[in-house]
């Protein structure tokens, strides 16, 4: 168990390494930073001046070394847009986006687990058919135009809901919905493929044949097991999910962190762009390996590999 | 390593035969009309796309009062016929599908494929970049490369392609490691066949089934991806018709005129659920069952 959990230590550090090399290298792709900085109608002495500010005179290895040692201490630099601190500037806005991360992942939760138990116990039948059929739709749906779809109906025509903001708890409920969307089909399908196997089990074989009722065997038996999967692969959609809520803040006007990295790519404020993408990895690269643990607490079977 | 990253979810569903060509029926009609509008409309349509007629701003669709068959669909915010934008939209997303779909097979399938055929080190080095690439939000990256360079249709393709190859290299390698050890491959080894042979004449087609299930979903992924980031004014840029472009012009409108955003919106959500079905059908008549 040790040398599992040291192994798979050592490859999330090595992964967040080259994340962080990749980060750096992804804001100078467009080859000089101070040209785009200073925007079209700089003179050369605006670039020269600008080159100078930001350090980015400095031989590139210099910047690179420069910009790992100090985000290694969880220093990003400052914000070119806000005269913020990076660091600040993420740690304001993440409440946001874990807050609409959570709803999601609840929200598809909530939604796939009941209807995955459903279909498998049904198996085959209409309503395993339907329950799929919502997975395809889930899988096919633009989450951008879910969301205005919904602010036109929940908002406008019936008024349920504010369209756009981030002042209370109601503002959460349709950018999370939208998020749910990307994770039900998934979730779904791993829950009813989960089930399906478990039921067909030798020891639901043997649960039956004791008599057990039909409730404590879906409950206590069989979705025990089936859970082992869906538990780590939520962790792994909650990542995700993070990932891509800068689409679904964008459309809500949602300020999270999401919503500052779109600001900040197009005002070109690199540090943050670079600093969001970082953050955002890591945390995924933590959620795997949350996964990959709580995998290998649950199944013993898995510590052996 | 990474058991919970590399374990997509599913199983096929347990539908009757007939209902499953069903919807690979519908899945091959969907995609078929698609690329038929894609190939053959804009020179069907008797509209420009790109003409504008401030004169005739949002004209309603032919079904809603006071529509006509001059602009079947209507027209956007600049007058520009609706019909026409689309058609030529069809055309955006089956190319940045493909294209996307092209680059990023290729890139997956050698990743996946010397992991699965060699084993050992190389495995564990592809196994390493498959974690890393995950690792990185797709959405996040893909804009910031083109906020950077500068939104073009190229460049979508190529941050796409170089962004989607993970599930490529994921079904690449595993079933490759599969077919490795098969009979008709010790076969070959024993007939004295070499190493490249065995991977072009024994291994890949024998997984190519595997990777034209991958390609449906990716191909799916890279249209709405592509659709995303045009709304979001960072992907293919305007006047081009891109279906996501097309909404985001029409957001300010939706209030009043609700399918100023329903058209192009109702026209990639069929397209995506037709390829997804397309792609369900064939990993179910292929019974690669395990292709996800």
């Amino acid at each position: 168990m040790l040398t599992f959990l040291l192994r798979r230590l050592a490859v999330a550090i090595l992964v967040a390494m080259t994340v962080l090399t990749l980060s750096f290298m992804l804001t100078r792709l467009s080859g000089d930073l101070a040209i785009s900085i200073a925007g079209p109608n700089a003179t050369q002495e605006d670039v020269a001046l600008i080159r100078a500010a930001y350090g980015l005179d400095r031989p590139l290895v210099v910047q690179y070394l420069d910009w790992v040692g100090r985000a290694a201490v969880g220093d990003f630099g400052t914000s070119y847009f806000f005269r913020e601190r990076v660091a600040d500037l993420i740690a304001q806005r993440m409440p946001i986006t874990l807050t609409l991360g959570l709803v999601g992942l609840g929200i598809a939760l909530l939604v796939s687990i009941p209807l995955g138990i459903l279909a498998a116990v049904r198996e085959g039948s209409w309503v395993d058919r339907g329950v799929m059929l919502v997975a395809l739709v889930g899988q096919a749906m633009p989450s951008f135009w879910l969301g205005l779809l919904l602010m036109i109906l929940l908002g406008l025509q019936l008024g349920w809901l504010p369209i756009s903001g981030t002042g209370s708890w109601e503002h959460y409920v349709m950018p999370g919905i939208v998020l749910a969307f990307s994770a039900i089909p998934a979730l779904m399908r791993l829950t009813r493929s989960g089930m399906i196997e478990a039921l067909s089990s030798d020891y639901i074989r043997t649960a039956r044949a004791k008599g057990l009722s039909r409730l404590s065997i879906l409950g206590k038996h069989a979705l025990r097991n089936a859970a082992i999967p869906v538990v780590s692969i939520a962790a792994v959609q909650l990542g995700f999910m993070l990932g891509g809520s800068i689409v679904i803040e964008t459309v809500f006007a949602l300020h999270g962190v999401g919503y500052l990295a779109w600001e900040s790519i197009s005002k070109n404020d690199f540090p943050v762009v670079q600093a969001v993408v970082l953050v955002l990895a890591l945390i995924y690269i933590g959620l795997t390996l949350l996964a990959d643990l709580l995998n290998a607490a649950l199944d013993p079977r898995l510590r052996a590999s | 390593m990474s058991g919970a990253v590399l374990v997509p979810a599913g199983a096929a569903g347990g539908a009757p035969r007939w209902l499953r060509s069903l919807g690979l029926a519908l899945g091959l009609l969907i995609v078929g009309l698609v690329a038929f509008a894609a190939v053959f409309g804009p020179s069907l349509v008797p509209h420009d796309p790109f003409a504008q007629d401030l004169g005739n701003r949002l004209a309603v669709p032919v079904w809603m009062e006071g529509g006509s068959w001059t602009h079947p669909l209507g027209t956007d915010q600049l007058g520009r016929d609706y019909l026409a934008r689309l058609v030529y939209g069809a055309r955006i997303s089956m190319v940045i599908g493909l294209a996307t779909v092209i680059a990023s097979g290729l890139i997956g399938t050698t990743l996946g494929v010397l992991g699965g055929f060699f084993g050992g080190r190389v495995d564990d080095a592809v196994l390493f970049v498959i974690t890393c690439r995950l690792s990185i939000p797709v959405v996040l990256v893909a804009l910031a490369v083109v906020g950077l360079m500068g939104s073009s249709f190229t460049l979508v393709i190529l941050v796409l392609g170089l962004l989607l190859w993970d599930r490529f290299a994921v079904v690449a390698r595993s079933t490759t490691m599969q077919v490795r050890n098969l009979d008709y491959v010790a076969a070959a080894w024993c007939a004295g066949a070499s190493r490249a042979a065995i991977l072009w004449r024994e291994v890949l087609p024998n997984i190519a089934t595997h990777l034209a299930v991958v390609a449906t979903l990716e191909m799916a992924l890279a249209i709405l991806l592509e659709a995303a980031l045009s709304f979001l004014g960072l992907g293919v840029p305007p006047p081009l018709p891109s279906w996501g472009l097309m909404i985001a012009e029409a957001k300010d409108y939706m209030f009043f005129s609700p399918w100023v955003i329903m058209i192009p919106g109702i026209a990639l959500f069929v397209l995506v659920f037709g390829i997804n079905l397309l792609g369900d059908g064939l990993r179910d008549m292929l019974g690669t069952q395990d292709a996800r």
